[in-house]
């Protein structure tokens, strides 16, 4: 069996993803060598540097749609024992596809590496925690990137690697992209996050939540009851079905603390939760609670923060 | 042209039960209440809108499982799907390949001439037991079909699907070309309720056994549990009185660590 890993690797503001940092350092933790997937010469330039990586695959130079990711995957698999991406969209389609045409396993949101072929999972949004062994050629997996620390984008004395082009799959064409308005800094990355749930009660109320983000230099989340609610867009949702964060810091506003929503946040340091009703269970895993009006807090933190700001 | 709407289930511990570790080791689900998958009931829900808005013919429910999952093919029954399939997989534990395989075999080797051929297969985003997500994509590649996962709104288009999926960032759009897989986001469709005479009708509607050894396909053991452990509970926090108690008890320097930066 060929132990090397592969990392798809993503591009942001012109730079190598966080993400793919993080999984990279994930799963260095095998122990194997480790190659990372580029979809642009510029990218494949960036990637040589980072600390702990072999050999720079060059794709294409341009990021493909996921079924034609796949067919990329399907052609290299052979070399590697596993195949990584962030827990995040594209990852989150190409890889089971890909894993399908290897007829490989594929397993979702890794959040620590055991040994080259042991890993840890949630089930149930995190009531289980389990340990997986793979005992396939090549396993394909997406990384929780909150669990791991970013590699060192700098150091690595990487080679590059053209990969021939392959056809396209044609029957699939993206039409749109929209980003969601958002307040305040990247939800993924942030070391501080505000979220509020349904008892912000209105979307205005969850604007002015956003405006303390901003003032914070936080990131905004909610709950999918405000998301639902049209209080939020979708991609603000934190939970067992939106985004997995670990901040510093984690405020809850009006969040009751459904289980499927803790699953998205309980591995924050600091868990802070504001709510009217001393029954939430989102004080059970709250370090600080306040029972009381959350728009006395809100107020009263936004003054803070603007003060902070002006003292500087 | 019209096509049938294949919607693969699972039946799953209920979204609002709290699982536990038994003594064996492993998630002990006797006596907990069990449910259709909570997003697999929003693909049943968008496929009997589709089969009433005249695009679809008829809208097969499956699962995959032992006879006892012939409840949750009942409940889709009852919602208004129009026939239903058990694939019965006994003791075997399938992982998301060896179901994606299963449900190509099925849709493969259901080759009928008198009825529609499939033309979307409709199944929820992920199964709120194992969270893996991947069996849509599986089973799109086993296919050759284009894929859109964790859908919030499609329509047919001429040649195919208009799709919007959640994205990292916001939404994205694809149109997708002849038969296709959607997974269903929860905002896909919210499910009608079951009314008491739709649940006796669906009695009456035809529910299909197959033993799952007739396909002969591996249901894969490329991956086993080896452990199962409940999380380390949080240590319980504190309650402050106020803004300013809070302040004090984390630090404005920790708090408003980002401020200005």
């Amino acid at each position: 069996m060929t132990m090397r890993s592969l990392v798809v690797g993503e591009w942001k503001d012109g730079a190598i993803a966080d993400a793919t940092l993080r999984v990279i350092r994930a799963v260095s933790e095998r122990g194997v060598p480790v190659d990372v997937l580029t979809f642009s010469s510029v990218m494949a330039n960036a990637a040589v540097c980072v600390d702990g990586v072999e050999r720079v695959l060059l794709a294409s130079d341009d990021v493909p749609n996921p079924e034609t990711l796949a067919a990329f995957l399907q052609h290299i698999a052979s070399d590697y024992s596993m195949i990584a991406a962030s827990h995040r969209t594209a990852g989150r389609a190409a890889l089971p596809r890909a894993a399908a045409l290897t007829g490989n396993a594929f397993l979702a949101d890794i959040t620590r590496v055991v040994t080259a072929q042991r890993f840890v999972r949630g089930l149930y949004a995190g009531s289980v925690v389990a340990t997986i062994e793979s005992t396939g050629a090549t396993l394909f997996a997406t990384i929780r990137t909150s669990s791991f620390a970013p590699a060192c984008a700098t150091g690595g004395e990487a080679s590059i690697v053209a990969l021939e082009p392959i056809a396209p799959f044609t029957a699939t064409v993206l039409i749109d992209r929209q980003a969601a308005m958002q307040d305040g800094s990247d939800l993924a990355s942030a070391s501080v996050v505000v979220a509020g749930g349904r008892g912000l009660a209105s979307k205005e109320n969850m604007d002015t939540l956003g405006t303390l983000a901003r003032n914070m230099g936080a990131a905004l989340g909610a709950s999918r009851a405000a998301v639902d609610a049209g209080y939020a867009p979708n991609a603000a949702q934190v939970g067992q079905t939106g985004k997995t964060v670990a901040p510093d810091i984690y405020l809850a506003f009006g969040i009751s603390g459904a289980i499927q929503h803790l699953a998205g946040m309980k591995d924050s340091q600091i868990i802070v939760a504001v709510n009217k009703d001393p029954d939430a269970p989102i004080f059970s895993v709250a370090d600080y609670g306040i029972v009381g009006d959350l728009f006395d807090v809100l107020g009263e933190l936004d003054a803070h923060a603007r003060a902070t700001g002006d003292a500087q | 042209m019209t096509m049938k709407i294949l919607v693969p289930v699972k039946r799953v511990v209920d979204a609002n039960v709290r699982v536990r570790i038994g003594s064996a080791g492993g998630v002990d689900t006797a006596g907990l209440k069990m449910s259709l998958n909570p997003f697999d009931e929003c693909a049943v829900e968008q496929a009997l809108r589709l089969r009433e808005a005249g695009v679809a013919s008829s809208v097969t429910v499956l699962t995959c499982g032992r006879p006892v999952c012939q409840d949750v093919l009942r409940t889709a029954l009852a919602m208004g799907a129009d026939n239903a399939v058990l694939i019965d997989t006994a003791n075997a534990s399938p992982d998301s390949l060896g179901i994606a395989r299963l449900l190509h075999a099925f849709i493969t080797a259901d080759t009928d001439t008198d009825t529609d051929a499939y033309g979307l297969v409709l199944c929820g985003k992920q199964a709120i037991d194992d969270d893996i997500g991947g069996v849509a994509a599986m089973l799109a590649a086993l296919l050759g079909w284009p894929q859109a996962l964790n859908a919030s709104a499609m329509e047919a288009a001429a040649r195919g699907w208009l799709v919007t999926c959640g994205d990292d960032a916001g939404t994205a759009t694809w149109r997708l070309d002849g038969p296709a897989v959607v997974s269903a986001d929860l905002r896909l469709a919210e499910p009608r309720r079951v009314t008491l005479p739709s649940i006796v009708k669906a009695k009456q509607k035809p529910l299909r056994t197959v033993d799952a050894s007739t396909f002969n396909v591996p249901l894969g053991t490329q991956i086993r549990i080896v452990d199962m452990a409940e999380p380390p509970v949080r240590q319980p926090g504190i309650k402050v009185a106020d803004t300013t108690a809070l302040l004090g008890a984390i630090g404005s320097g920790r708090l408003f660590q980002n401020v200005g930066a």
